[in-house]
């Protein structure tokens, strides 16, 4: 019998493609874009049913256009919360009655909301959160600075980290794509570095903008979604899950191991969709390896290519995407060989660099030198990666940063 | 939705608890006309309820999900406290999130039916204690009026925290004393009906649970009002006797009591509203 195929449309208008296509296979054109433009365009193309949004810097503008593409038609339910504490709650409504849901925040609104993502989390509801990330108070501050990440860590929410306005394009769309499958199902936060991503423009590669992603089908959730249209699963004799006896405690327990081994089973969609969970840079046998996420990673790049071309230091940089789950694997892998391991962070407290003790703990016998750790604004320049590991070895620093 | 999700296969019926069966065979789904006066004859969506024996709150229960004229296609949303623990029991979706959000929940929940089902009516009720509505939640409460939610809101006032112990909230009168206020509460109970109607709700009650006609009819007003005007508030008085050392059959006086004191009935409803209610009277819903 003959293929056929039907051309199927979203509520916007849009040819619906396969992710496979979206991500890898439609032609691409070269736009000059900021990071809070890219999301526009990921949302854009994403069949995203709802966004709930609240002022905060950095990630403001990014709010602001999914609001616009709520005006064009792309964006079925738009709304400005009362904060970000209102605005996760709202979002998670708009989640459990069946919508793919996006919305945007920063630092202190991070921690405001904090209640939420747990609950996010333990409802098993594939919302996505585009983080950028910035300095928490006090004393205030606007700047770039990722703390915030490490609080997230343990809230049963995936935790990517895009390096790029280019590579948040396409983890925003891989994020609905692994958050949404019947065995993961659970929340995505899509982080990038505030300012450093959001504010600051790049080539990106973008596909057409009259395709898009299939719409969620919250059918296929393992939760039923709140519409009245299934059964109530949850009309019980006995509320169990609130009594203090041991069948309580033992479906708290392993509701919550389950929350954590669903992101486990979200690690060969992502390495799929995200052509692996990690990245190697440089020269694969250097002794010297920088691990590091985001912003971070690329000033590591840099500095690999200056040990390499000004010192004729040979270094190689393992760049992680998925931070929940934390591809530990891939990572005692990729550095094997390695006699130093840099960590250099945006952040005081280095949680990068106790994630990446955790991992090779037992498994990898490498010393791991939590440096360099900037924060509260403060620029990264490969120099000051240079002079730490050119310290570190005893050799001549020549450069002055 | 379809009744058909309350279908319970036949080979398995005779292993079914007694209160599924009773939902396929006695529940009154499909008549906007059902009403408390079902309540003896038929099943009126919630089951062994985990309250205290007597609560007058479990009788609010009763009647509210008797009244909803849609049941099929209503969604309610909880919060943490006594009614937490009757969540569960509800043959409806239900949602428990988190302590004081519940607002917010219930304006993503309508907003996002609409959007996905623009030719049905989806109807979004948030039952929540005193605690939940005024004190902790009052932010999301006050904001989903403000912005004009289609959704109704019912808040359950016993007065007091009561799940957690018997502590003073902002619901507590003046002068009572309970844990936190070991000296009597200092201020005065908040006029939360008051702050609804400034807030922009449409249809406002304020009544204790002693008639179940009476709110049968209130919780019908919200609802109709809510699904085309805007936001709309009921405030129950369903006193805690436990907490204010009553036994379990003197619930019902006790409202009696109040009826005619802080809990006098108060209604206030906007034009808008007022034609709502003329229009479905003119119906027969109500």
């Amino acid at each position: 019998m003959e293929k056929t195929e039907q051309v199927q449309y979203n509520r916007a208008g849009q040819r619906i493609v396969s992710p496979d296509y979206l991500l890898f296979e439609a032609p691409r054109e070269k736009y000059f874009m900021t990071g809070s433009e890219v999301v526009k365009e990921a949302v854009k193309r994403a069949s995203v049913d709802a966004s709930v949004s609240y002022p905060i810097t950095p990630q403001s503008e990014a709010a602001h256009l999914i609001g616009e593409l709520w005006v064009e038609g792309y964006v079925g339910v738009y709304f400005r919360g009362e904060s970000e504490f209102g605005v996760m709650s709202e979002v998670a409504g708009c989640s459990m009655a069946g919508a793919r849901t996006v919305t945007t925040t920063s630092g202190p609104g991070t921690l405001r909301a904090m209640e939420n993502f747990p609950m996010w989390a333990g409802s098993r509801l594939p919302i996505q959160l585009i983080l950028m990330a910035r300095g928490v108070n006090a004393p205030l501050t606007i700047q770039p600075d990722n703390l915030e990440m490490a609080f997230l860590l343990d809230t049963g929410c995936m935790i990517w980290h895009a390096e790029t306005a280019q590579e948040l394009f396409d983890m925003i769309l891989a994020g609905f794509v692994v958050a949404e499958q019947p065995d993961v199902h659970v929340p995505i936060i899509t982080s990038i570095d505030g300012f450093f991503i959001s504010h600051t423009r790049e080539a990106v590669m973008l596909p057409p903008d009259d395709i898009a992603l299939p719409p969620y089908d919250p059918y296929r959730s393992p939760m039923v979604p709140l519409d009245m249209e299934m059964s109530p699963g949850r009309f019980l004799r006995d509320p169990f899950v609130m009594k203090s006896n041991y069948v309580s405690y033992a479906t708290h327990t392993s509701w919550q191991f389950e929350v954590r081994a669903a992101i486990e089973r979200a690690k060969p969609y992502a390495k799929h969709y995200l052509r692996g969970l990690i990245e190697e840079f440089g020269d694969p046998e250097a002794e010297i390896a920088f691990v590091a996420s985001g912003t971070a990673a690329a000033q590591a790049k840099e500095a690999t290519l200056m040990l390499l071309h000004e010192e004729g230091v040979k270094a190689r940089v393992v760049r992680l995407k998925t931070i929940r789950p934390f591809p530990t694997k891939e990572l005692i892998e990729a550095l094997r060989g390695a006699k130093y391991v840099f960590v250099p962070e945006f952040n005081v407290i280095g949680w990068l660099e106790r994630e990446v003790r955790r991992a090779l703990y037992g498994n990898l016998d490498v010393p791991v030198i939590g440096s360099p750790r900037v924060a509260g604004g403060m620029t990264m320049p490969p120099e000051i990666i240079v002079k730490e590991v050119l310290q570190f070895l005893g050799k001549e620093v020549k450069h002055v940063v | 939705m379809s009744y058909k999700i309350y279908k319970i296969n036949e080979e398995l019926k005779e292993f079914m608890p007694p209160e599924i069966v009773d939902l396929e065979e006695k529940a009154t789904w499909g008549n906007p006309k059902r009403g408390v006066m079902d309540l003896p004859y038929a099943k009126e969506l919630l089951e062994e309820h985990s309250l205290c024996a007597g609560c007058p709150e479990s009788a609010a229960f009763r009647y509210i999900l008797a009244s909803l004229p849609n049941p099929e296609d209503t969604i309610i949303v909880n919060s943490t406290g006594c009614t937490s623990l009757v969540f569960p029991h509800i043959a409806l979706h239900t949602v428990h999130s988190l302590f004081g959000n519940q607002n917010a929940v219930a304006s993503g929940l309508k907003r996002t039916l609409e959007w996905r089902f623009p030719d049905k009516v989806k109807d979004v009720v948030v039952l929540a204690g005193d605690g939940a509505t005024v004190d902790i939640g009052l932010d999301c409460t006050l904001q989903s009026f403000f912005r004009q939610e289609k959704i109704t809101t019912i808040c359950f006032d016993n007065e007091v925290y009561a799940n957690t112990g018997g502590q003073e909230s902002g619901m507590t009168v003046r002068g009572h004393v309970f844990k936190m206020a070991p000296k009597g509460k200092q201020w005065d109970k908040v006029p939360m009906w008051q702050l609804a109607i400034d807030s922009g709700c449409h249809y406002v009650a304020r009544l204790t649970v002693s008639s179940p006609k009476k709110v049968e009819k209130v919780v019908k007003q919200a609802i109709y009002v809510a699904r085309e005007v805007g936001p709309t508030y009921i405030h129950l008085y369903t006193p805690c006797i436990l907490e204010i050392g009553l036994n379990s059959d003197d619930g019902l006086e006790e409202m009696r009591k109040t009826d005619k004191e802080r809990f006098k009935f108060f209604e206030y409803m906007t034009d808008e509203a007022k034609e709502v209610i003329q229009k479905k009277k003119e119906e027969g819903l109500l």
